[in-house]
């Protein structure tokens, strides 16, 4: 251990159960001023809880908190607060209907008890810590009407403006394209210098790997690993956090020479989205679209599934030109499109997992008389149930209940079931863990061989390095490079992308 | 251009409100020459009191997220039992009155916030639920009868009788416009300037996120609740003095109307959104609408769908400016400008 310093934070022997299963059997945490200490584990193994815990939303059934050398049996979140301890939540908790500068500055308002509040106190308590962190932001914009990168600014802001001492970072740059993660960075070591610590909550080991001084693994619970960063690999990491070897390594299964041509676009154009983009997919084919955001990538697989139909620009598929101006279009093409935003956009959440799964594809379940055939229909969840390695008690449990990487497989099995020829996926693991991830991208894998013909869009390029037979490079709504075979290659990649 | 125009709408569309009012009062007046006086003026005024300080009370409810339904049953109730307490001539002034009905009003909008805020029910069915109750609870224990003016309490009958100006032909303008003023800019002043409203706009934008920053989510809603209570027992006090009756069966029925109000006035029903201002204007276009429809040969048969009518309209033009506001950043044309 390389910490002298006093522990801003300590956390002992936490113990937390829900329903008898231990959530935390015992954790224990130690935090230096200015240190950056990334807490890494897989969805369920209890880093959430933990969070929770110290930012006095729950309660543990056992163990101490000390901050700042006062011991707290039981902290609430106002206590939390006022000793100095934020967190920046994954969705991070902004109010939409709000300005930025109240947003802001909400927070020291309701510290200092206020009974009256000031448009200029708070406008002045906003300006202090943009100035101070040297941002540029709109104060008086709605939140509502700001982009993600510019949200999380806000949060960062927010966290800041009562001096705080622990900054929890929970998931920070799932939304954040490469160049915003790198001013996130920036921030970060800013704060770092001024002796703020940072929990900093990852999937991306590379990102972690590189901001952190400190690492704590946990799984199912228990702290399994703990050190200085340095002393890590991804690979270890990985291996840590799973407890088993992740393979990232490339393997693609070789394409049938007479596979036929599933989909091939032609000059598909978009005014303000994309322009001149042409591509083809084989069956057994997957093919990677990557860019950063806002490139347009998004964009492309929106128009093709028909949900922001192209201006100009033809799609054939199996060989046919079809016209498709909607997503009706789309699905009767044969097309499938599992979205980037699962939780809003392609799931019921209070619902079964086994309804879900079968909810685009009823038609399929239909009797001679028009009733839903139940039977089949069970045949069908259980297979799918057992093909997806879904982790969940049984289907009837509610999707709200799962972690990401299961949320995404019900999605994943809602499209499969109605055998797409050709499935289209926006960010398949964004905020998935990196062992549901490898079983996502082996699920991908079976499904190419089975000759579907599959195209993975995304960001997370070793992903995509791992499992496509071919790349397309996006760039201000342009193709602007194609990579096969040997030459994908992570490092160049992120070359084309940024240039 | 359009900034400027977009300004002269307001946050909330309180401008095209206003130029709606205005468009409708210039017809109207076109229409028939009996509409542009003091007298018809004042009538407006009065008949809009009662259902303004209902809809202050709808709309800070809205705000915070919920939809309140009771309060027709909480106005009736409390100031139906205030009249009967005092009836037998045991004294007590207006300003008496008004105390008890309020509190007896906060009480019952305690057990709303309560039931809302502790079990995180929705506001609507609680609140429906809670409005069978009152009602039933009024009329059993309470009183069925009718109050007609010579039983009510002579402070009541007094205050009925006092008019701030009288015009010729029998107009008038009632003094407990005073209060009514002073109350709506309280709210107006409470929502913009002080931590308490500002922390219900807070809860109505995202509930969980008002949690964790420390805002006290269940005391914050219990104390609305019991304000809106206490509004809405007002309202009731100066129903019954405004008709000089109090009647156990009348304004419960009356809920949707205001909210449609209010609604119209640019407050959202997903909460987060609404002003004073915007209410004001949208009770003053409603009742414009009830009051005048006659005044111009419509059919008063008219009047709810012409209110209606409106309603629809508020709610998509509310809409369209959402959707125009939050369309997605065109991509292309961001990665230039960055």
């Amino acid at each position: 251990m390389t910490v002298t310093a006093t522990p801003v934070l300590e956390v002992r022997d936490i113990v937390k159960t829900y329903g008898g299963v231990h959530a935390l059997d015992g954790v224990s945490l130690s935090l230096a001023p200015g240190e950056v200490h990334c807490l890494a584990g897989e969805n369920g193994s209890g880093k959430s809880t933990l969070i929770k815990i110290i930012s006095g939303v729950e309660r543990a059934d056992s163990g101490a908190i000390t901050i700042d050398g006062t011991t707290h049996g039981h902290l609430t979140p106002n206590e939390a607060i006022r000793s100095g301890v934020q967190v920046i939540y994954q969705d991070f908790s902004l109010f939409p209907n709000l300005s930025a500068a109240e947003n802001i500055a909400m927070l020291s308002e309701l510290a200092e008890r206020r009974v009256l509040s000031s448009r200029s106190r708070i406008r002045a308590a906003a300006q202090r810590v943009v100035d101070d962190l040297g941002l540029s932001l709109d104060l008086d914009a709605e939140v509502e009407r700001l982009s993600v990168a510019d949200r999380q600014l806000i949060a960062i802001c927010r966290a800041l403006v009562n001096d705080a001492k622990v900054l929890i970072m929970d998931e920070p740059t799932t939304a954040l394209t490469y160049s915003e993660v790198q001013r996130l960075f920036v921030i970060v070591r800013r704060l770092q210098q001024r002796g703020v610590a940072i929990v900093f909550v990852s999937h991306k080991l590379d990102e972690v790997l590189a901001i952190s001084q400190r690492l704590t693994v946990l799984r199912n619970g228990r702290v399994v690993e703990s050190g200085d960063a340095s002393g890590y690999t991804r690979r270890a990491v990985s291996k840590a956090m799973t407890g088993r070897d992740v393979s990232e390594t490339r393997l693609v299964n070789d394409v049938a020479p007479d596979a036929p041509q599933l989909l091939e676009v032609e000059h598909l154009s978009r005014a303000g989205g994309f322009d001149d983009v042409s591509f083809a997919l084989r069956a057994g084919e997957i093919l990677g679209i990557t860019g950063l955001l806002g490139s347009g990538r998004s964009e492309i697989a929106e128009a093709v599934f028909g949900i922001n139909p192209a201006d100009s620009g033809r799609i054939l598929v199996q060989g046919k030109p079809r016209r498709i101006a909607s997503i009706h279009d789309a699905v009767d093409a044969g097309i499938g499109y599992v979205p980037e935003d699962r939780l809003t956009q392609g799931l019921f959440l209070d619902i079964p997992i086994a309804e879900n799964m079968v909810a685009a594809s009823l038609d399929a379940y239909r009797t001679r008389f028009g009733l839903l055939d139940r039977r089949r229909i069970r045949r069908s969840i259980a297979d799918l149930f057992g093909r997806l390695r879904i982790q969940a008690p049984n289907s009837s449990a509610v999707v709200r209940s799962l972690s990401g990487g299961n949320a995404q497989r019900v999605v994943l099995a809602k499209w499969l079931d109605r055998k797409p020829a050709i499935l289209l996926l926006n960010g398949p693991t964004v905020g998935v863990d990196v062992g549901s991830k490898e079983e996502i991208v082996t699920i991908l894998r079976e499904q190419a061989a089975a000759g579907m013909g599959i195209v993975v869009i995304s960001d997370d390029i070793p992903e995509l390095v791992s499992c496509c037979h071919r790349i397309l490079i996006i760039h201000d709504g342009h193709v602007v490079a194609e990579l096969a075979g040997d030459d994908i290659d992570a490092d160049e990649i992120q070359r084309r992308m940024a240039a | 251009m359009t900034a400027r125009l977009a300004r002269l709408r307001g946050p909330n569309n309180e401008g095209l409100l206003l130029a709606v009012i205005v468009l409708v009062v210039i017809a109207m007046s076109l229409a028939s020459p009996a509409f542009f006086t003091a007298g018809t003026f004042f009538a407006l005024v009065r008949s809009s009191m009662v259902p303004l300080i209902f809809a202050l009370g709808v709309l800070l409810v809205l705000i915070s997220g919920g939809v309140d339904v009771s309060f027709p049953a909480i106005a009736i109730f409390a100031a139906y039992t205030t009249v009967t307490l005092f009836m037998d001539g045991s004294g007590g002034t207006a300003l008496v009155i008004f105390a008890v009905a309020m509190l007896i009003g906060a009480g019952l909008g305690m057990l709303n916030g309560v039931v809302i805020a502790r079990f995180r029910l929705p506001t609507l069915i609680v609140t429906l639920g809670t409005q069978g109750i009152f009602k039933g609870v009024l009329i059993a224990y309470i009183g069925s009868a009718y109050i007609s003016a010579g039983d009510l309490p002579s402070a009541i009958t007094e205050a009925s009788d006092r008019h701030l100006v009288d015009v010729a032909g029998g107009g008038y303008l009632h003094f407990l416009i005073v209060p009514v003023v002073v109350i709506v800019l309280l709210v107006a002043a409470m929502l913009k300037w002080t931590v308490f409203g500002r922390s219900i706009y807070a809860i109505g934008g995202d509930t969980e996120a008002a949690r964790r920053v420390g805002i006290r989510v269940v005391r914050t809603q219990v104390w609305l609740y019991m304000l809106v209570g206490a509004l809405a027992a007002f309202g009731g006090v100066v129903y019954v003095i405004l008709g000089k009756n109090a009647n156990p069966q009348s304004l419960v029925g009356t809920e949707l109307d205001i909210i449609a109000a209010v609604v119209l006035g640019g407050a959202s029903i997903f909460g987060g959104r609404g002003s004073v201002g915007g209410t004001v204007l949208g009770v003053v276009l409603v009742q414009l609408i009830n009051n005048n429809l006659v005044l111009v040969g419509i059919p008063s048969t008219w009047q709810r769908a012409a209110v209606g009518v409106l309603l629809l309209l508020g709610v998509s033009i509310q809409a369209f400016a959402a959707t125009r506001g939050r369309s997605r950043p065109v991509a292309v044309q961001k990665e230039v400008a960055a």
